[in-house]
C-alpha cells in the first residue's frame, strides 16, 4: 500500500494507463508543461512526451471533437476539462458525437474517450468553478458517468474508465484532491470492483444514505454523528451515475426502509429524483417514509461567501435523516 | 503524383484567385501551377470523370424520385456539385479518410459505398449506411461543421502514427460560421495536421445566401488561421482535382492543412422537404445552369476530338444500371427488428439499458406478432 492524495492517485492511474497502452493520449488545457491547474497530470508530459500528453488550444469543443477523430483512428483519448463550468462549449461534441457515434455507426466506431471533470464546490472559487453538471450527462444515452470519492477508487476507476470501450464522464471531487488515502498500486485491475458497482462505505440499519463524490465523506461523518444519537445510517457511495447500481441501493432500503439522497447539484430533475423514483418503484412496500433529497438549491452556484448556504453539510443531511425517521426536523408541521 | 515545389509559394498564397482549368464553355485553360497535377488525365481519364459525374447525377435524380414515391423519407440532393465531389474524392488515396456532411453522396459512391448503403439512412431504416473502416469514410454528419474537428483529430493521429495518410473534411459555406469549423482550423494549424478542409460553397445554406455567412471570399478566412487558402471553380472537375491533389501532397509532406473553397451551386433544394422558390429566383438558376460541370467536360472532350457520343452513351448506360440498382436496392432494405433500437448504445453491458430492453421485450411478447404490429392481447384502442 502507498499513501497518496486523491489527486496523486489519479496521477498514478493516468501514468499506469499511459505506460500500458500506446494509444492512450491525454488532451487538455495546461495539462502538459504546467501539469494541469490541479497538477493531476504533473510530470506526465516529461515522462511520455508531447504527443502523449498534449497541451491544446483553449477550446473545449476542439478538445472533445479532435478526441472523436483520434478515437476514429483507434486512440483512447483522455480529455481534461479544466473546471466543471467550462464543459458547456464542448457539450455538443459530447452529447451529439461522443455519446452517439457507437450507436450511429452500428457499433463499428468505438468512442473509448474519458472526459475528466473536476467538479463540485467548497473551495471558495470564482463563478463557473464549482458546478455539478453530472445530471446532463447521466441523462444522455451512450455515456457512462462516474464519480470517485477517495484515493483508492480514484486510482482504480480512472484506469477502468480509460480501459472502457464506452465514453466515460469522469467526475473528480476537486475539494478532496488533497485528501490522502491508501492505494494498492500493485493490484490487478482485473480483480478490482467493477466501475458500475456501488460501495457500501458504512453499514447501518435505520436509514440508507446515498451520495457520491465529495459528499461521501460528509455522509460518513453524518453517520458517525448519528450513531452517537442512536441512529444507524448505511452510507452508499454510488460511484457510477450511469448506470446507477440501484440493486445495491434497493437491497439496503429493503433492510432500512428509509432513504435519503444527497448531492451538491440542484434538486430539480436531478439524480436524486431518479434514485427516489427508481427505489420507490422497486421497494415501495418496504418504505417506511417517503425518500428525502438533501441537495444544492436550484440556483446558479452562489458567490464563495454564500456557498455554505448552498452545499449540503452534515447538519442538513441529519435534518433529512430526522425527516425520514419522523423525528422533529426543520419541516415538522409543514405540509408537503 | 507529379512533384512540384511551387505550391508553397504560388497558388496557395492567393486566396482571391479563382482557379479554373475548364471554362463553362469547355475551353481548356492553361495554368502552369495546376497543369502538372492533372498531367495524367488524358482523354480516357477525363471521360471516366465525365462518366462519374453522369452516374452520380442519376443517383441524385433517382433518389429524389424514390423520395417522391414514398420510398425514402428524405433526400438531400447533390445536383450541381458533381465536379466538386468527384474531383476531390478521386484525388483521395484508399488509406485517406473522408469526414463528410449529409450531401456527399458522390464522395461515398467514389469510396465504394453501394446503392442500398447509400439509401438506407434516408429510408429511415438505419442510423448509418456503412462501416466507416470499409470505405475510409466516416458516418455522415448532420450537425453542421462538427466533422471538421473529427477530421482534424484523425489527422493529428495520422501524424503521430507516422503515416502519410490524410483526412479531408467536407462541409458547406454555412458551416464556416460554426465554432467547430473555426476551432478545427485552429487545431489543424497548431498541430500541422494533415487535413484538407474542403468547403463546397454552394451559395445557399437552406434559405440563407453565403453573403450572410461571410463578407469576403471564404478562402480568405484561412489566412487568419495561418493556413493556405485557395478558391477553385467547384464546377470544374479538373481544377478541383488538381487543387485537392496539391493540398493532399502538402498534407503528406508534413506541411499541414489546406483550405479549399470550391465555388459551386446547389441546383436543387436543400432537401426534398425544401422549396427554394421561396428564396431564390429562376434567373440565378439559369445562370448556374450555364456553368454546368458535366456539359463543360463534354464540350472539352468534343473539342479534343474524342467520340463524345460514345462517351455519353456509355456514361448513360452506366447511369441506367445505377438507377436500376437503386430501385432494386430500395426493396432489399428490410425494416429493422424492433428490439434493435437498443443495439450499440453502449459497447459494453449497461445495467439500466439492459433492464429497459428486458422490460420492452416482455411488453412486445404480449403481442401475437413479434414485430408489434398486431393488437395487444387485451385489445383496446392502442
Amino acid at each position: 500500500m502507498t499513501t497518496l492524495t486523491l489527486g496523486g492517485a489519479l496521477n498514478a492511474g493516468l501514468r499506469r494507463s499511459l505506460a500500458g497502452d500506446d494509444k492512450v493520449v491525454l488532451l487538455g488545457e495546461d495539462i502538459g508543461t504546467l501539469g494541469g491547474v490541479f497538477r493531476i497530470t504533473d510530470g506526465l508530459k516529461a515522462e511520455f512526451g508531447a504527443h502523449r500528453v498534449v497541451d491544446t488550444p483553449l477550446s473545449e469543443a476542439g478538445i472533445v471533437g479532435t478526441a472523436v477523430g483520434l478515437a476514429y483512428r483507434g486512440y483512447r483519448p483522455v480529455v481534461e476539462i479544466q473546471f466543471d463550468g467550462f464543459i458547456y462549449p464542448g457539450f455538443d461534441q459530447i452529447v451529439a458525437q461522443v455519446a452517439k457515434l457507437h450507436y450511429r455507426s452500428h457499433g463499428n466506431v468505438r468512442m473509448p474517450i474519458t472526459i475528466r471533470v473536476p467538479f463540485g464546490g467548497g473551495i471558495g472559487a470564482a463563478e463557473h468553478h464549482s458546478e455539478s453538471p453530472e445530471a446532463y450527462f447521466a441523462h444522455t444515452a451512450g455515456l457512462r458517468v462516474v464519480a470517485c470519492s477517495d484515493a483508492a477508487d480514484a486510482y482504480v476507476m480512472i484506469q477502468q474508465a480509460i480501459a472502457s470501450d464506452d465514453p466515460v464522464l469522469f467526475f473528480e471531487p476537486k475539494r478532496r484532491y488533497h485528501v490522502k488515502g491508501e492505494v494498492d498500486e500493485t493490484a490487478s485491475l482485473a480483480d478490482a470492483k467493477p466501475m458500475g458497482v456501488a460501495s457500501v462505505v458504512a453499514s447501518g440499519t435505520d436509514v440508507t444514505l446515498v451520495t457520491y463524490g465529495a459528499l461521501v465523506q460528509t455522509a460518513r461523518d453524518a453517520a458517525t454523528a448519528a450513531r452517537e444519537d442512536g441512529v444507524s445510517i448505511e452510507v452508499i457511495d454510488l460511484r457510477s451515475l450511469s448506470p446507477m447500481d440501484l440493486s445495491t441501493v434497493a437491497a439496503s432500503v429493503r433492510r432500512t426502509g428509509r432513504l435519503v439522497i444527497t448531492h451538491e447539484a440542484g434538486q430539480q430533475v436531478g439524480l436524486g429524483a431518479e434514485i427516489a423514483a427508481s427505489i420507490t418503484e422497486r421497494c415501495f412496500e418496504f418504505l417506511e417514509a417517503a425518500p428525502v433529497r438533501i441537495t444544492g438549491h436550484d440556483i446558479p452556484y452562489p458567490p464563495a461567501k454564500l456557498e455554505r448556504h448552498h452545499l449540503p453539510d452534515l447538519d442538513r443531511i441529519l435534518d433529512g435523516v430526522d425527516r425520514v425517521l419522523g423525528r422533529p426536523n426543520s419541516l415538522s408541521g409543514v405540509e408537503a | 503524383m507529379t512533384p512540384s515545389d511551387r505550391h508553397a509559394t504560388g497558388l496557395l498564397t492567393r486566396p482571391d484567385e479563382f482557379v479554373q482549368l475548364i471554362t463553362p464553355t469547355g475551353e481548356r485553360r492553361s495554368d502552369p501551377e495546376l497543369d502538372p497535377w492533372v498531367a495524367d488525365i488524358d482523354t480516357d481519364a477525363l471521360s471516366a470523370l465525365h462518366r462519374d459525374m453522369v452516374v452520380v447525377r442519376r443517383l441524385d435524380t433517382e433518389a429524389t424520385a424514390l423520395q417522391r414515391q414514398g420510398q425514402l423519407g428524405l433526400w438531400p440532393p447533390l445536383s450541381g456539385q458533381e465536379a466538386a465531389q468527384i474531383g476531390s474524392a478521386r484525388a483521395l488515396r484508399e488509406d485517406d479518410f473522408a469526414f463528410s456532411s449529409y450531401r456527399e453522396h458522390a464522395v461515398a459512391w467514389v469510396r465504394g459505398v453501394g446503392p442500398a448503403d447509400l439509401l438506407r439512412v434516408w429510408r429511415g431504416a438505419a442510423a448509418s449506411g456503412w462501416n466507416p473502416y470499409e470505405h475510409g469514410m466516416a458516418v455522415p454528419q448532420i450537425i453542421i461543421g462538427a466533422q471538421a474537428l473529427h477530421a482534424t483529430g484523425w489527422a493529428m493521429g495520422a501524424r503521430w502514427d507516422d503515416t502519410d495518410a490524410a483526412a479531408v473534411a467536407y462541409f458547406g459555406d454555412g458551416a464556416t460560421s460554426e465554432g467547430d469549423v473555426n476551432e478545427a482550423l485552429v487545431f489543424a494549424a497548431s498541430f500541422d495536421a494533415p487535413v484538407v478542409f474542403f468547403c463546397q460553397n454552394n451559395q445557399w445554406a437552406i434559405s440563407e445566401p453565403v453573403g450572410l455567412q461571410s463578407r469576403q471570399p471564404l478562402a480568405r478566412r484561412a489566412d487568419g488561421f495561418g493556413i493556405p487558402g485557395v478558391r477553385v471553380d467547384g464546377n470544374d472537375v479538373l481544377a478541383v482535382m488538381a487543387t485537392t491533389r496539391i493540398a493532399l501532397d502538402r498534407a503528406r509532406r508534413g506541411e499541414g492543412p489546406t483550405f479549399i473553397e470550391a465555388v459551386t451551386y446547389r441546383m436543387g433544394p436543400h432537401t426534398t422537404a425544401d422549396d427554394p422558390k421561396r428564396y431564390r429566383g429562376e434567373d440565378e438558376l439559369a445562370e448556374w445552369r450555364g456553368r454546368d460541370p458535366i456539359a463543360r467536360v463534354a464540350a472539352l472532350l468534343a473539342a479534343s476530338g474524342a467520340d463524345v457520343a460514345a462517351v455519353e452513351r456509355e456514361a448513360g448506360e452506366e447511369a441506367d444500371r445505377m438507377a436500376a440498382d437503386l430501385r432494386t436496392a430500395i426493396t432489399s432494405i428490410a425494416d429493422p427488428e424492433p428490439l434493435s433500437v437498443f443495439d450499440h448504445v453502449y459497447a459494453e453491458p449497461h445495467a439500466h439499458l439492459d433492464r429497459q430492453r428486458e422490460h420492452y421485450t416482455r411488453y412486445l411478447g404480449q403481442f401475437d406478432d413479434a414485430a408489434g404490429a398486431a393488437a395487444p392481447a387485451r385489445g383496446g384502442s392502442r
